[in-house]
């Protein structure tokens, strides 16, 4: 019963609308005694209704990428389309879900995921009641007053997560956004975020350093390598969009996908 | 104002149903500490028993001398003597009482409204820090007790050279910490800002200076027991009324109940109005790190 609301309200008509085109990106970071290229010339294109992940190491600029396509890091040599429009200032019609949670420490769950409302100027009704339906789709119900420093690490992002989707935004971007959960947790939080993609039909790009979690939430994975940060490869396993712990975890096609992303990042790269 | 409105718009502003306001009650939700009006006096009372007593100790300490007279009277009267001048002069004293508070108080909120606006313009303006903030330090040096006498020769024996002299000791305090509470916001904050498409106001007024409250608070609070100093040292230097008058006169006559009481009553004014910025404090950041479950005084 809880899908309804969010259904037909932001399913693209057009299942193979780009949404993000990045083409030829290359990005350096200048300091006076060294410079840095955190991209080299990347190329990806997010259509809409994909759940893409960006796996790879720390470093290799994954979360640069995504704060690139939001807008909100200027000064990178190729093209990057938002929507088929340029991106060069921050960009409003999206979600972002930050490494850590960036909620306001002195706002409630709900006052925190109105933030979203007050700051857009949306009408408060209608923002009010998608708030209370994300609390419910998230299970947070209960703790509608409670302060962020009286959440788990996990219902901390649950809030910052209703509060990036709060807008309906046709695309949702991810920054590590379960990196500092433990594991039991993260496994909970990836469930969640399956449901919730699918329920949705929000166009995803989540960045991760996480193999398991790279491919167990994505419909296509791109691999990247550091320094400079550079696509390596782009794997669709062709698993269902429902995925479910148990049987997933197991599916020949999970671990083929796990084992050769493994393989890509380096011997090195631990499994979490 | 909307800031006002918003921190407490969290414990006012209901959800929509009874029953999820029944829920979030009744799920004992960690560390979350509603403590009745019982709890909060016996916290408060364990908070202050100690200093009470020591008190205590330091006022029986100044009878036995003036009882037993080990110091002559007119150096260190009686506890008695000081609460019967209070008393016997109460109407004058009140009356100049009045006269400092009002001096305290002016001079505080000038230099509290001043101090935030100036922090406000250094962080937004790049031009405004690099030239104004080097000169507001190095101001900080000028002994500004010595500026009382220009004072008082520019605007003679009323009002404003104690109000004005109460903004300049009070103002720094205000400036450095809510320079260092507005700088001090987390710039991924900033960033979810920016992709909610908020303007600079409303990253401002949600966001930014409620963040900057806390460390805003403790510089308030030092400032106002500075505007006291200020608004006394402006009396001391050319006044007919207020308590530094009224302690400059008993000096002259060797009146020591009359000096004590004085003294005390610019203590009080000192107190109360602390303990005023403090319950604006608890009232303003009750969910700050420094506030959770405590009780006025007890966390300063």
């Amino acid at each position: 019963m809880a899908a309804t609301v969010l259904d037909g309200a932001t399913t693209p008509s057009v299942a193979t609308d780009p949404i993000i085109e990045v083409e030829n990106l290359t990005m350096r970071f200048r300091s006076k005694r060294s410079e840095t290229v955190a991209l080299d010339d990347v190329s990806l294109t997010v259509r809409a209704g994909e759940f893409v992940t960006i796996a790879g190491p720390s470093g290799c600029g994954k979360s640069t990428l995504l704060k690139l396509v939001a807008g909100l890091t200027p000064g990178f040599e190729g093209k990057v389309h938002l929507y088929g429009a340029p991106v060069t200032r921050p960009q409003r019609d999206i979600g972002f879900a930050f490494q850590r949670s960036a909620l306001l420490e002195w706002r409630g769950v709900r006052k925190n995921i109105l933030l979203q409302a007050e700051m857009r100027g949306m009408d408060r009704r209608l923002a009010q009641r998608r708030a209370d339906h994300l609390i419910e789709l998230t299970g947070l119900t209960g703790f509608e007053k409670a302060l962020p420093h009286e959440l788990s690490g996990g219902m901390q992002q649950r809030v910052a997560l209703c509060r990036a989707l709060l807008h309906e935004p046709r695309v949702l971007l991810m920054d590590e956004p379960f990196g500092a959960l433990d594991a039991l947790t993260r496994e909970q939080m990836n469930v969640e975020m399956n449901r919730i993609w699918r329920e949705t039909g929000t166009t995803v790009v989540l960045v991760t350093h996480s193999v398991p979690e790279a491919v167990y939430l994505g419909s296509r994975i791109v691999v990247m390598s550091p320094r400079p940060g550079r696509i390596v490869e782009t794997l669709e396993p062709g698993l269902p969009d429902e995925r479910d712990y148990g049987t997933t975890l197991r599916d020949p096609r999970f671990t083929r996908a796990a084992e050769r992303i493994r393989g890509l990042l380096g011997a090195t790269h631990t499994p979490e | 104002m909307t800031t006002t409105e918003d921190l407490r718009a969290d414990s006012s502003d209901g959800p929509p149903t009874a029953t999820a306001r029944a829920t979030a009650k009744d799920t004992a939700v960690p560390g979350r500490g509603r403590t009745s009006a019982w709890g909060q006096a016996v916290r408060l009372a364990d908070a202050s028993w100690r200093p009470l007593v020591v008190l205590g100790l330091l006022f029986a300490g100044w009878w036995f001398v003036a009882w037993r007279e080990l110091v002559p009277a007119y150096l260190i009267p009686s506890p008695g003597a000081v609460l019967e001048t209070m008393v016997s002069e109460r109407a004058m004293l009140l009356e100049h009482t009045w006269v400092t508070t009002v001096e305290t108080v002016l001079g505080f909120v000038i230099a509290a409204v001043v101090g935030v606006a100036t922090a406000v313009l250094l962080v937004y303006s790049k031009t405004a820090e690099k030239s104004l903030y080097p000169l507001i330090l190095f101001a900080q040096v000028i002994p500004k007790i010595a500026i009382a006498p220009i004072l008082v020769v520019w605007f003679g024996f009323g009002l404003t050279p104690k109000i004005i002299l109460a903004v300049l000791i009070a103002f720094f305090p205000v400036v450095v910490s809510a320079v260092a509470g507005l700088r001090s916001v987390d710039p991924e904050l900033l960033e979810m800002s920016a992709t909610m498409g908020a303007s600079r106001w409303r990253t401002f007024v949600k966001i930014r200076f409620p963040g900057a409250l806390p460390q805003l608070m403790s510089g308030l609070k030092v400032a106002v027991t500075l505007a006291v100093v200020g608004a006394v040292v402006g009396e001391f230097v050319g006044a007919d009324r207020g308590l530094g008058f009224v302690l400059l006169l008993a000096s002259g006559n060797l009146d020591a109940p009359l000096l004590f009481a004085d003294l005390i009553l610019m203590s009080l004014i000192g107190v109360v109005l602390f303990v005023l910025v403090e319950l604006a404090e608890h009232l303003l950041i009750p969910w700050h790190a420094s506030r959770r479950g405590s009780v006025v005084l007890a966390a300063s």
